[in-house]
């Protein structure tokens, strides 16, 4: 068994226009850009997106939306420090948006990942947000009923790991990773570093292998909210910056 | 409300600084209490928590006990808060997903969560996360939290800018949550939320009981006594 994965590029050929793809990280803690950046250089569109925002900047899921390669994004808060790509394109109709509830943004993707087609929730009762989901009464309580999210992939960024895909993170940028890889079809993380089996404690495994496709291995992966402080964006398959941005 | 308020006397001759109301809101969380902090203004009750007492502040993306911002220049972005605002660890941190982080949540494991609002009704709706239609719609984590969390506080002015009540008998705005809010920390007073009544358990000892009634958008009960809202200059 060996699920490493050469190069960016071949961890993101199979995704075509109009996937639905999961892609990790909250804000820029946990995001795995350069495979977005991959993506990005593939330029398939119609995609749909899941990720608790909606991109910051130029870089990113803001640069896939600049690229016109987003149709739809499934998100909590699409929010952020330069939220522009994002904004630009929701006031003119260009893109649509699912806001879903953070907690059961998390929930319907850990359901997708562990067979569970539905569940009810507290969360969003009596709100717009509910607005034709089935309500249910349990013990005195009114509860919302969601349902499962699932992707044909998902893009995550781990911290390290090994041939056989098991994965750990990295302080607060584990978030909504572990997740994901469980709801996809094909799961794909970069990793900082890549280990022989067993290098990893089997008691320190967050993510085990099955949950993972493949792995390849970035060695200094940037960051997202310093790529931003630096004015810089991603485009044509560079780091440009200044003018533009 | 079926008037307009606007005229009333809204005293802010004598009103507390959001400074003040997060002190006052950090005396009720108890020493080993575990706390949400809603992004921005709730954020600052972390700074005036009591001596003696710690909490262990949760939040969304997946750390419990975080701490002070590091110092400029010694910022980790993998280590941030909800607000995406870079934070240290205190010795006993831990990680983990999201999906853990929001069973905390709904799980009914939180002590406190304390949010900021722009409109609470006196059955405990609150409207905290978009004020119409227009713009970009954002709720984050707001939705949940205020279901689970042992108690649900609110902190903010009594009333808005321009003078309307924020305490009302019927949310107008977006709903966030459904009878979730006990407590109600304002400029003005301390008012409990219970059998779909505001009562009030403290206020400021320069206005009347009939002044602090004119700016709040439904009646107020009074059940015992009515303590002064007592802070230090902050």
């Amino acid at each position: 068994m060996d699920k490493t994965v050469r190069s960016l590029a071949d961890a993101v050929c199979e995704i075509d226009d109009g996937a639905v793809v999961m892609i990790g990280g909250f804000g820029g803690s946990g995001a795995p850009i350069e495979l977005i950046h991959a993506l990005i250089d593939k330029r398939p569109t119609g995609l749909t997106v899941i990720n608790n925002n909606a991109g910051n900047g130029r870089i990113g899921i803001a640069a896939m939306i600049d690229a016109g390669m987003v149709a739809k994004m499934i998100c909590s808060f699409p929010r952020s420090s330069d939220p522009r790509a994002f904004t630009d394109r929701y006031l003119a109709g260009k893109i649509e948006l699912e806001l879903v509830p953070q907690g059961t943004l998390a929930e319907r993707i850990r359901a997708g990942g562990a067979g569970i087609p539905a569940f009810y929730t507290p969360t969003a009762y009596g709100t717009e947000l509910a607005e034709g989901k089935p309500i249910a009464e349990f013990d005195g309580r009114h509860y919302v009923q969601e349902r499962w999210l699932k992707a044909d992939f998902a893009l995550v960024k781990a911290e390290l790991g090994d041939s056989h895909g098991n994965l750990t993170y990295r302080k607060a940028g584990r978030n909504f990773n572990p997740l994901m890889c469980m709801a996809a079809r094909r799961t794909f993380a970069q990793v900082s570093r890549i280990v022989e089996p067993g290098m990893i404690d089997p008691e320190q495994v967050i993510t085990p292998g099955i949950f993972v496709n493949g792995v390849v291995e970035v060695t200094a992966p940037a960051q997202e909210e310093e790529l931003i402080r630096a004015g810089r964006f991603y485009e044509g398959g560079i780091y440009a910056e200044g003018a533009n941005a | 409300m079926t008037t307009d308020t606007l005229a009333l006397n809204t005293r802010d001759d004598i009103k507390l600084s959001n400074a003040q109301i997060a002190w006052r809101a950090a005396q009720d969380i108890a020493d080993g209490a575990y706390v949400n902090l809603g992004i921005g203004f709730p954020e600052m009750v972390a700074r005036y928590q009591p001596p003696g007492r710690q909490a262990v502040f949760h939040t969304e993306n997946g750390v419990l006990d975080f701490g002070e911002p590091p110092a400029a220049g010694e910022e980790d972005w993998d280590l941030i808060n909800a607000g995406k605002k870079a934070v240290t660890l205190k010795p006993g941190a831990a990680f983990f997903h999201h999906a853990d982080s929001f069973a905390m949540v709904r799980g009914g494991h939180l002590d406190v969560a304390i949010l900021g609002a722009y409109q609470v009704a006196e059955n405990g709706d609150l409207a905290n996360w978009r004020v119409g239609s227009k713009g970009v719609p954002a709720v984050g984590g707001a939705m949940d939290l205020v279901h689970g969390a042992k108690q649900v506080f609110v902190i903010t002015e009594h009333v808005t800018k321009d003078g309307k009540p924020k305490l009302v008998d019927t949310c107008t705005f977006p709903l966030t949550g459904v009878g979730c809010i006990t407590r109600v920390y304002t400029s003005h007073a301390v008012i409990d939320i219970a059998d779909g009544r505001f009562v009030v358990r403290e206020k400021l000892a320069a206005m009347s009981l009939e002044e602090l009634q004119a700016m709040t958008g439904a009646p107020l009960h009074v059940n015992g006594t009515i303590t002064d809202l007592v802070v230090p200059t902050l």
